[in-house]
Protein backbone atom coordinates (compact mmCIF):
# COMPACT_ATOMS: atom_id res chain seq x y z
CA UNK A 1 0.00 0.00 0.00
CA UNK A 2 1.38 3.40 -0.98
CA UNK A 3 0.45 6.94 -0.01
CA UNK A 4 -1.42 7.17 -3.33
CA UNK A 5 -3.96 4.83 -1.81
CA UNK A 6 -4.83 7.32 0.90
CA UNK A 7 -5.02 10.44 -1.28
CA UNK A 8 -7.21 11.39 -4.22
CA UNK A 9 -10.52 11.26 -2.36
CA UNK A 10 -13.06 14.07 -1.98
CA UNK A 11 -11.71 17.04 -0.04
CA UNK A 12 -15.22 18.19 0.96
CA UNK A 13 -17.18 14.90 0.82
CA UNK A 14 -20.72 16.14 1.50
CA UNK A 15 -20.71 18.96 -1.08
CA UNK A 16 -18.50 17.32 -3.70
CA UNK A 17 -20.46 14.06 -3.61
CA UNK A 18 -23.66 16.11 -3.98
CA UNK A 19 -22.33 17.84 -7.10
CA UNK A 20 -20.87 14.58 -8.42
CA UNK A 21 -24.22 12.86 -7.96
CA UNK A 22 -26.03 15.61 -9.82
CA UNK A 23 -23.66 15.08 -12.75
CA UNK A 24 -24.41 11.33 -12.68
CA UNK A 25 -28.15 11.97 -12.33
CA UNK A 26 -28.19 14.42 -15.23
CA UNK A 27 -26.14 12.02 -17.36
CA UNK A 28 -28.45 9.04 -16.70
CA UNK A 29 -31.69 11.00 -16.99
CA UNK A 30 -30.60 12.63 -20.30
CA UNK A 31 -28.91 9.92 -22.41
CA UNK A 32 -26.61 11.46 -25.01
CA UNK A 33 -25.86 14.41 -22.74
CA UNK A 34 -22.19 14.56 -21.62
CA UNK A 35 -21.41 15.90 -18.12
CA UNK A 36 -18.09 16.85 -16.54
CA UNK A 37 -17.29 14.91 -13.36
CA UNK A 38 -13.95 15.62 -11.71
CA UNK A 39 -13.63 15.70 -7.94
CA UNK A 40 -11.58 12.59 -7.14
CA UNK A 41 -8.14 11.64 -8.53
CA UNK A 42 -7.99 7.84 -8.61
CA UNK A 43 -4.77 5.97 -9.47
CA UNK A 44 -4.21 5.03 -13.15
CA UNK A 45 -5.70 3.42 -15.13
CA UNK A 46 -9.02 4.48 -13.54
CA UNK A 47 -10.47 7.63 -15.10
CA UNK A 48 -11.27 10.70 -13.02
CA UNK A 49 -14.97 10.42 -13.85
CA UNK A 50 -15.14 6.70 -12.95
CA UNK A 51 -13.27 7.34 -9.69
CA UNK A 52 -15.58 10.22 -8.76
CA UNK A 53 -18.64 8.09 -9.52
CA UNK A 54 -17.20 5.29 -7.36
CA UNK A 55 -16.70 7.59 -4.36
CA UNK A 56 -20.21 9.00 -4.84
CA UNK A 57 -22.14 5.73 -5.07
CA UNK A 58 -20.08 2.87 -3.59
CA UNK A 59 -19.92 1.76 0.02
CA UNK A 60 -19.75 -1.45 2.02
CA UNK A 61 -23.16 -2.60 0.71
CA UNK A 62 -22.25 -2.51 -3.00
CA UNK A 63 -20.12 -5.42 -4.28
CA UNK A 64 -17.91 -4.14 -7.09
CA UNK A 65 -16.17 -5.88 -9.98
CA UNK A 66 -12.98 -4.54 -11.53
CA UNK A 67 -12.32 -5.87 -15.03
CA UNK A 68 -9.07 -6.14 -16.98
CA UNK A 69 -6.34 -3.58 -16.34
CA UNK A 70 -8.42 -1.89 -13.61
CA UNK A 71 -8.05 -5.04 -11.50
CA UNK A 72 -4.63 -3.96 -10.23
CA UNK A 73 -3.32 -3.44 -6.71
CA UNK A 74 -3.33 0.37 -6.94
CA UNK A 75 -7.03 0.63 -7.91
CA UNK A 76 -8.13 -2.21 -5.62
CA UNK A 77 -6.43 -0.61 -2.60
CA UNK A 78 -7.69 2.87 -3.45
CA UNK A 79 -11.32 1.73 -3.85
CA UNK A 80 -11.17 -0.39 -0.71
CA UNK A 81 -9.71 2.42 1.39
CA UNK A 82 -12.10 5.11 0.16
CA UNK A 83 -15.34 3.14 -0.20
CA UNK A 84 -15.02 -0.19 1.64
CA UNK A 85 -16.85 -1.89 -1.24
CA UNK A 86 -16.19 -5.65 -1.40
CA UNK A 87 -14.45 -6.84 -4.59
CA UNK A 88 -16.33 -9.68 -6.29
CA UNK A 89 -16.71 -11.52 -9.61
CA UNK A 90 -18.81 -10.19 -12.49
CA UNK A 91 -21.98 -12.19 -11.72
CA UNK A 92 -22.33 -10.87 -8.14
CA UNK A 93 -21.39 -7.27 -8.87
CA UNK A 94 -23.72 -4.33 -8.25
CA UNK A 95 -21.18 -2.03 -9.92
CA UNK A 96 -18.60 -3.06 -12.53
CA UNK A 97 -15.74 -0.95 -13.87
CA UNK A 98 -13.62 -1.61 -16.96
CA UNK A 99 -13.12 -0.98 -20.63
CA UNK A 100 -15.81 -2.30 -22.97
CA UNK A 101 -13.59 -5.18 -24.15
CA UNK A 102 -12.71 -6.16 -20.58
CA UNK A 103 -16.35 -6.17 -19.45
CA UNK A 104 -17.50 -8.49 -22.28
CA UNK A 105 -19.61 -10.59 -22.33
CA UNK A 106 -22.13 -8.16 -20.85
CA UNK A 107 -24.77 -10.84 -20.27
CA UNK A 108 -22.78 -12.01 -17.23
CA UNK A 109 -24.03 -9.08 -15.19
CA UNK A 110 -27.13 -8.96 -13.00
CA UNK A 111 -30.24 -7.79 -14.86
CA UNK A 112 -32.65 -7.78 -11.90
CA UNK A 113 -35.74 -9.93 -11.50
CA UNK A 114 -39.27 -9.33 -12.86
CA UNK A 115 -40.41 -8.40 -9.33
CA UNK A 116 -37.29 -6.33 -8.56
CA UNK A 117 -35.81 -4.95 -11.78
CA UNK A 118 -33.78 -2.50 -9.66
CA UNK A 119 -31.53 -5.36 -8.52
CA UNK A 120 -29.45 -4.98 -11.66
CA UNK A 121 -25.82 -4.10 -12.18
CA UNK A 122 -24.53 -0.68 -13.16
CA UNK A 123 -21.62 -0.84 -15.60
CA UNK A 124 -19.10 1.99 -15.70
CA UNK A 125 -17.44 1.60 -19.09
CA UNK A 126 -14.24 3.47 -19.82
CA UNK A 127 -14.12 4.52 -23.47
CA UNK A 128 -11.29 6.11 -25.48
CA UNK A 129 -13.59 8.76 -27.00
CA UNK A 130 -16.89 10.17 -25.81
CA UNK A 131 -18.72 12.39 -28.28
CA UNK A 132 -22.37 13.25 -29.01
CA UNK A 133 -22.12 11.51 -32.38
CA UNK A 134 -22.55 7.94 -33.57
CA UNK A 135 -25.34 5.63 -32.37
CA UNK A 136 -28.90 7.00 -32.59
CA UNK A 137 -30.69 7.13 -29.22
CA UNK A 138 -34.38 7.51 -28.42
CA UNK A 139 -36.43 6.86 -25.29
CA UNK A 140 -37.11 8.39 -21.86
CA UNK A 141 -34.92 11.40 -21.11
CA UNK A 142 -34.42 12.23 -24.79
CA UNK A 143 -36.28 14.94 -26.67
CA UNK A 144 -36.80 13.62 -30.22
CA UNK A 145 -33.43 11.87 -30.52
CA UNK A 146 -29.77 12.05 -29.43
CA UNK A 147 -26.44 10.64 -30.54
CA UNK A 148 -23.65 9.08 -28.51
CA UNK A 149 -20.38 7.38 -29.44
CA UNK A 150 -20.92 3.82 -28.17
CA UNK A 151 -18.26 1.09 -28.29
CA UNK A 152 -20.88 -1.22 -29.86
CA UNK A 153 -24.64 -1.21 -30.37
CA UNK A 154 -25.67 -4.90 -30.37
CA UNK A 155 -25.20 -5.56 -26.59
CA UNK A 156 -27.24 -2.46 -25.75
CA UNK A 157 -29.99 -3.42 -28.20
CA UNK A 158 -30.13 -6.89 -26.60
CA UNK A 159 -30.28 -5.20 -23.20
CA UNK A 160 -33.20 -2.99 -24.29
CA UNK A 161 -35.06 -6.03 -25.62
CA UNK A 162 -35.42 -7.45 -22.10
CA UNK A 163 -36.73 -4.18 -20.57
CA UNK A 164 -37.70 -3.62 -17.73
CA UNK A 165 -34.86 -5.99 -16.88
CA UNK A 166 -31.31 -5.17 -17.92
CA UNK A 167 -28.15 -3.46 -16.74
CA UNK A 168 -27.59 0.30 -16.77
CA UNK A 169 -24.39 1.86 -18.06
CA UNK A 170 -22.29 4.96 -17.63
CA UNK A 171 -19.59 5.77 -20.20
CA UNK A 172 -16.54 7.59 -18.88
CA UNK A 173 -13.65 9.22 -20.71
CA UNK A 174 -11.20 11.26 -18.62
CA UNK A 175 -13.32 13.69 -16.60
CA UNK A 176 -16.44 13.31 -18.74
CA UNK A 177 -19.40 11.01 -18.24
CA UNK A 178 -22.51 10.01 -20.16
CA UNK A 179 -25.37 7.72 -19.13
CA UNK A 180 -27.08 4.91 -21.00
CA UNK A 181 -29.98 3.50 -18.95
CA UNK A 182 -31.62 0.23 -20.00
CA UNK A 183 -34.67 2.20 -21.23
CA UNK A 184 -32.76 3.79 -24.14
CA UNK A 185 -33.44 2.46 -27.64
CA UNK A 186 -30.16 2.27 -29.56
CA UNK A 187 -30.05 2.23 -33.37
CA UNK A 188 -27.11 2.03 -35.75
CA UNK A 189 -26.82 5.07 -37.98
CA UNK B 1 -27.83 30.41 9.25
CA UNK B 2 -26.44 26.90 8.94
CA UNK B 3 -26.53 24.35 11.71
CA UNK B 4 -22.95 23.16 11.61
CA UNK B 5 -23.81 20.22 13.83
CA UNK B 6 -25.52 18.57 10.87
CA UNK B 7 -24.01 17.21 7.67
CA UNK B 8 -24.76 19.18 4.49
CA UNK B 9 -28.49 18.71 3.75
CA UNK B 10 -29.06 16.89 7.06
CA UNK B 11 -28.66 13.24 5.96
CA UNK B 12 -25.39 11.37 6.57
CA UNK B 13 -23.34 10.38 3.52
CA UNK B 14 -24.07 6.64 3.84
CA UNK B 15 -27.81 7.34 3.70
CA UNK B 16 -27.43 9.70 0.76
CA UNK B 17 -25.47 7.09 -1.23
CA UNK B 18 -28.25 4.55 -0.64
CA UNK B 19 -30.93 7.04 -1.72
CA UNK B 20 -28.86 8.16 -4.73
CA UNK B 21 -28.48 4.58 -5.96
CA UNK B 22 -32.25 4.11 -5.63
CA UNK B 23 -32.92 7.33 -7.58
CA UNK B 24 -30.63 6.21 -10.43
CA UNK B 25 -32.42 2.85 -10.69
CA UNK B 26 -35.74 4.70 -10.63
CA UNK B 27 -34.58 6.88 -13.52
CA UNK B 28 -33.46 3.79 -15.46
CA UNK B 29 -36.88 2.09 -15.09
CA UNK B 30 -39.41 4.95 -15.36
CA UNK B 31 -42.51 4.41 -13.23
CA UNK B 32 -41.13 1.42 -11.29
CA UNK B 33 -41.13 1.88 -7.50
CA UNK B 34 -37.63 1.25 -6.14
CA UNK B 35 -37.57 0.17 -2.48
CA UNK B 36 -35.21 2.18 -0.28
CA UNK B 37 -34.34 2.24 3.42
CA UNK B 38 -36.27 5.38 4.33
CA UNK B 39 -34.98 7.14 7.44
CA UNK B 40 -36.86 8.80 10.24
CA UNK B 41 -36.85 12.49 9.55
CA UNK B 42 -37.38 15.34 12.05
CA UNK B 43 -40.98 15.73 10.89
CA UNK B 44 -43.97 13.40 10.99
CA UNK B 45 -44.98 11.02 8.20
CA UNK B 46 -47.40 12.78 5.91
CA UNK B 47 -45.32 15.96 5.98
CA UNK B 48 -43.20 14.90 3.04
CA UNK B 49 -40.48 12.75 4.60
CA UNK B 50 -39.98 10.92 1.30
CA UNK B 51 -39.77 14.11 -0.73
CA UNK B 52 -37.41 15.65 1.84
CA UNK B 53 -35.06 12.65 1.63
CA UNK B 54 -35.01 12.77 -2.19
CA UNK B 55 -34.42 16.53 -2.11
CA UNK B 56 -31.63 16.12 0.47
CA UNK B 57 -29.92 13.48 -1.69
CA UNK B 58 -30.10 15.65 -4.84
CA UNK B 59 -29.47 19.12 -3.39
CA UNK B 60 -26.18 20.86 -4.21
CA UNK B 61 -24.85 24.09 -2.62
CA UNK B 62 -25.59 25.95 -5.89
CA UNK B 63 -29.26 25.04 -6.04
CA UNK B 64 -32.15 27.45 -5.66
CA UNK B 65 -34.96 25.67 -3.83
CA UNK B 66 -38.69 26.28 -4.06
CA UNK B 67 -41.17 24.38 -1.89
CA UNK B 68 -44.90 24.34 -2.52
CA UNK B 69 -47.83 22.76 -0.74
CA UNK B 70 -50.94 22.46 -2.93
CA UNK B 71 -49.39 25.16 -5.12
CA UNK B 72 -48.80 27.61 -2.29
CA UNK B 73 -45.37 28.81 -1.13
CA UNK B 74 -46.67 30.24 2.14
CA UNK B 75 -48.42 27.31 3.82
CA UNK B 76 -47.08 25.54 6.93
CA UNK B 77 -45.67 22.48 5.19
CA UNK B 78 -43.89 24.49 2.51
CA UNK B 79 -42.50 27.05 4.95
CA UNK B 80 -41.18 24.42 7.37
CA UNK B 81 -39.45 22.34 4.66
CA UNK B 82 -37.96 25.46 3.08
CA UNK B 83 -36.61 26.57 6.47
CA UNK B 84 -35.28 23.04 7.12
CA UNK B 85 -33.07 23.18 4.01
CA UNK B 86 -32.06 26.79 4.64
CA UNK B 87 -30.82 25.69 8.07
CA UNK B 88 -29.17 22.40 7.16
CA UNK B 89 -27.89 23.13 3.63
CA UNK B 90 -27.61 26.92 3.60
CA UNK B 91 -29.25 26.79 0.19
CA UNK B 92 -30.81 29.73 -1.65
CA UNK B 93 -34.60 29.71 -1.74
CA UNK B 94 -37.17 31.39 -3.95
CA UNK B 95 -40.90 31.53 -4.52
CA UNK B 96 -40.54 32.21 -8.25
CA UNK B 97 -40.97 29.04 -10.28
CA UNK B 98 -38.67 30.27 -13.06
CA UNK B 99 -35.77 30.99 -10.66
CA UNK B 100 -35.81 27.60 -8.93
CA UNK B 101 -33.49 24.75 -9.93
CA UNK B 102 -35.15 22.30 -7.56
CA UNK B 103 -38.81 22.33 -6.59
CA UNK B 104 -40.29 20.13 -3.89
CA UNK B 105 -44.04 19.87 -4.24
CA UNK B 106 -46.96 18.49 -2.32
CA UNK B 107 -49.77 17.59 -4.69
CA UNK B 108 -49.43 20.18 -7.47
CA UNK B 109 -47.36 20.84 -10.58
CA UNK B 110 -46.58 24.56 -11.06
CA UNK B 111 -48.65 26.31 -13.74
CA UNK B 112 -45.56 27.72 -15.44
CA UNK B 113 -43.91 25.19 -17.77
CA UNK B 114 -40.79 23.65 -16.26
CA UNK B 115 -37.39 23.72 -17.96
CA UNK B 116 -34.56 21.24 -18.55
CA UNK B 117 -32.56 22.83 -15.72
CA UNK B 118 -35.14 21.98 -13.07
CA UNK B 119 -35.92 18.95 -10.92
CA UNK B 120 -39.43 18.48 -9.51
CA UNK B 121 -39.62 16.34 -6.33
CA UNK B 122 -43.06 15.03 -5.30
CA UNK B 123 -44.14 14.04 -1.80
CA UNK B 124 -46.04 10.75 -2.11
CA UNK B 125 -48.29 9.25 0.58
CA UNK B 126 -49.23 5.90 -1.05
CA UNK B 127 -46.97 5.12 -4.05
CA UNK B 128 -48.73 1.89 -5.06
CA UNK B 129 -51.59 2.67 -7.48
CA UNK B 130 -53.06 -0.81 -6.92
CA UNK B 131 -52.91 -0.71 -3.11
CA UNK B 132 -56.58 0.10 -2.49
CA UNK B 133 -57.57 -2.66 -4.93
CA UNK B 134 -55.10 -5.28 -3.63
CA UNK B 135 -53.69 -4.79 -0.12
CA UNK B 136 -50.94 -7.44 -0.36
CA UNK B 137 -47.52 -6.14 -1.46
CA UNK B 138 -46.55 -9.63 -2.72
CA UNK B 139 -49.53 -9.58 -5.09
CA UNK B 140 -49.19 -6.01 -6.37
CA UNK B 141 -45.48 -6.66 -7.01
CA UNK B 142 -46.42 -9.72 -9.08
CA UNK B 143 -49.09 -7.72 -10.92
CA UNK B 144 -46.51 -5.08 -11.89
CA UNK B 145 -44.03 -7.74 -13.01
CA UNK B 146 -46.68 -9.42 -15.19
CA UNK B 147 -48.04 -6.07 -16.42
CA UNK B 148 -51.42 -7.21 -15.10
CA UNK B 149 -53.37 -3.99 -14.78
CA UNK B 150 -56.89 -5.22 -15.55
CA UNK B 151 -57.98 -4.48 -11.99
CA UNK B 152 -57.28 -0.78 -12.44
CA UNK B 153 -59.47 -0.65 -15.53
CA UNK B 154 -62.23 -2.47 -13.61
CA UNK B 155 -62.00 0.24 -10.95
CA UNK B 156 -62.33 3.00 -13.57
CA UNK B 157 -65.19 1.09 -15.21
CA UNK B 158 -67.00 0.83 -11.85
CA UNK B 159 -66.68 4.61 -11.57
CA UNK B 160 -68.49 4.93 -14.90
CA UNK B 161 -71.14 2.34 -13.97
CA UNK B 162 -71.87 4.12 -10.68
CA UNK B 163 -71.39 7.80 -11.53
CA UNK B 164 -71.69 7.92 -15.32
CA UNK B 165 -68.11 9.12 -15.69
CA UNK B 166 -64.67 8.43 -14.23
CA UNK B 167 -65.05 10.05 -10.80
CA UNK B 168 -61.37 9.82 -9.83
CA UNK B 169 -60.33 13.46 -9.57
CA UNK B 170 -56.85 13.21 -8.01
CA UNK B 171 -54.08 10.57 -7.87
CA UNK B 172 -55.42 9.60 -11.29
CA UNK B 173 -53.45 6.51 -12.48
CA UNK B 174 -51.10 6.84 -15.43
CA UNK B 175 -49.14 4.42 -17.60
CA UNK B 176 -45.48 5.27 -18.13
CA UNK B 177 -43.82 4.53 -21.49
CA UNK B 178 -46.42 1.81 -22.12
CA UNK B 179 -45.14 -0.32 -19.22
CA UNK B 180 -45.68 0.57 -15.55
CA UNK B 181 -48.91 1.92 -14.11
CA UNK B 182 -47.93 4.67 -11.68
CA UNK B 183 -49.58 6.79 -9.02
CA UNK B 184 -48.68 10.41 -9.83
CA UNK B 185 -49.18 11.28 -6.11
CA UNK B 186 -52.44 13.07 -5.21
CA UNK B 187 -52.09 15.82 -7.81
CA UNK B 188 -55.43 16.90 -9.32
CA UNK B 189 -56.06 15.19 -12.64
CA UNK B 190 -55.92 18.69 -14.11
CA UNK B 191 -52.12 18.35 -13.73
CA UNK B 192 -51.84 14.89 -15.33
CA UNK B 193 -51.16 16.16 -18.88
CA UNK B 194 -48.14 18.11 -17.52
CA UNK B 195 -46.50 14.85 -16.39
CA UNK B 196 -45.96 13.74 -19.97
CA UNK B 197 -43.17 15.10 -22.15
CA UNK B 198 -42.07 17.39 -19.29
CA UNK B 199 -38.67 19.04 -19.82
CA UNK B 200 -37.76 18.66 -16.12
CA UNK B 201 -36.72 15.50 -14.31
CA UNK B 202 -39.52 14.36 -11.97
CA UNK B 203 -38.68 12.37 -8.82
CA UNK B 204 -41.19 10.85 -6.40
CA UNK B 205 -40.40 10.00 -2.76
CA UNK B 206 -42.64 8.05 -0.38
CA UNK B 207 -41.06 8.05 3.10
CA UNK B 208 -43.45 5.91 5.13
CA UNK B 209 -43.89 3.41 2.28
CA UNK B 210 -40.14 3.46 1.48
CA UNK B 211 -40.37 3.83 -2.27
CA UNK B 212 -38.70 6.11 -4.82
CA UNK B 213 -39.71 6.38 -8.46
CA UNK B 214 -38.94 8.72 -11.32
CA UNK B 215 -39.98 10.15 -14.66
CA UNK B 216 -36.97 11.22 -16.77
CA UNK B 217 -37.49 14.30 -18.95
CA UNK B 218 -39.66 13.82 -22.04
CA UNK B 219 -41.08 10.52 -20.76
CA UNK B 220 -44.42 9.55 -22.30
CA UNK B 221 -47.09 9.38 -19.60
CA UNK B 222 -50.68 8.45 -20.49
CA UNK B 223 -53.66 8.78 -18.15
CA UNK B 224 -55.69 5.55 -18.18
CA UNK B 225 -59.08 5.82 -19.85
CA UNK B 226 -61.51 4.15 -22.25
CA UNK B 227 -62.17 4.91 -25.93
CA UNK B 228 -65.76 5.94 -25.14
CA UNK B 229 -64.81 7.74 -21.90
CA UNK B 230 -61.61 9.58 -22.75
CA UNK B 231 -59.54 11.25 -20.02
CA UNK B 232 -60.38 14.90 -19.43
CA UNK B 233 -58.37 17.29 -17.26
CA UNK B 234 -61.01 19.05 -15.18
CA UNK B 235 -61.05 22.19 -13.04
CA UNK B 236 -63.63 24.43 -11.44
CA UNK B 237 -65.55 26.24 -14.25
CA UNK B 238 -64.52 29.73 -13.12
CA UNK B 239 -61.81 32.33 -13.58
CA UNK B 240 -59.47 33.25 -10.74
CA UNK B 241 -61.17 35.97 -8.66
CA UNK B 242 -57.85 37.69 -7.94
CA UNK B 243 -55.92 37.57 -11.23
CA UNK B 244 -58.62 36.59 -13.71
CA UNK B 245 -56.71 33.59 -15.09
CA UNK B 246 -58.99 31.17 -16.92
CA UNK B 247 -56.45 28.38 -17.49
CA UNK B 248 -55.11 27.76 -13.97
CA UNK B 249 -56.21 25.26 -11.33
CA UNK B 250 -58.44 26.89 -8.71
CA UNK B 251 -59.05 26.57 -4.98
CA UNK B 252 -62.54 27.33 -3.68
CA UNK B 253 -62.48 29.58 -0.62
CA UNK B 254 -65.54 29.96 1.63
CA UNK B 255 -65.88 33.68 2.49
CA UNK B 256 -68.70 33.87 5.04
CA UNK B 257 -71.60 31.95 6.60
CA UNK B 258 -74.01 33.14 3.91
CA UNK B 259 -72.61 30.97 1.12
CA UNK B 260 -70.19 33.54 -0.23
CA UNK B 261 -67.22 32.01 -1.97
CA UNK B 262 -64.37 32.88 -4.26
CA UNK B 263 -62.11 30.92 -6.57
CA UNK B 264 -58.38 31.64 -6.53
CA UNK B 265 -55.34 30.15 -8.27
CA UNK B 266 -53.88 27.31 -6.23
CA UNK B 267 -50.42 28.28 -7.57
CA UNK B 268 -49.65 31.40 -5.50
CA UNK B 269 -46.56 32.37 -7.50
CA UNK B 270 -48.51 32.17 -10.78
CA UNK B 271 -51.33 34.29 -9.36
CA UNK B 272 -49.02 36.89 -7.75
CA UNK B 273 -46.95 37.35 -10.91
CA UNK B 274 -50.11 37.78 -13.00
CA UNK B 275 -51.41 40.42 -10.59
CA UNK B 276 -48.02 42.14 -10.74
CA UNK B 277 -48.46 42.28 -14.52
CA UNK B 278 -51.75 44.12 -13.98
CA UNK B 279 -54.29 41.33 -14.47
CA UNK B 280 -57.28 41.80 -12.19
CA UNK B 281 -60.04 39.28 -11.45
CA UNK B 282 -63.63 39.68 -10.23
CA UNK B 283 -62.62 40.45 -6.63
CA UNK B 284 -59.04 41.47 -7.36
CA UNK B 285 -59.49 45.24 -7.11
CA UNK B 286 -61.33 44.97 -3.80
CA UNK B 287 -58.51 42.76 -2.50
CA UNK B 288 -55.92 45.34 -3.54
CA UNK B 289 -57.85 48.11 -1.82
CA UNK B 290 -57.77 46.44 1.60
Amino acid sequence: MTTDTLTGGFTDPARQSAMAFRACLTALSRPGHIEVLSFATPPAPMSVAAGSLALTLLDGTTPVHLAGALDCAAVRDWLTFHTGAPLVGATEAVFAFGTFADLLPLDRFAIGTPEYPDRAATLVIDVPTLEPTGAHLTGPGIKDHAFLSLPATAPFQANRAIFPLGFDAFLTCGDRIAGLPRSTIVRDV
Amino acid sequence: MTDQAYNFAYLDEQTKRMIRRAILKGVAVPGYQVPFASREMPMPYGWGTGGVQVTAACLTPDDVLKVIDQGADDTTNAVSIRKFFQRTADVAVTEATAEATMIQTRHRIPEQALTEDQILVYQVPIPEPLRFLEPRETETRKMHSLEEYGLMHVKLYEDIARHGSIATAYAYPVKVEGRYVMDPSPIPKFDNPKLSDCAALQLFGAGREQRIYALPPYTQVVSLDFDDHPFTASKAPHDCDLCGASESYLDEVIMDDAGGRMFVCSDTDFCASRRAEGHVGRLGAAEAGK
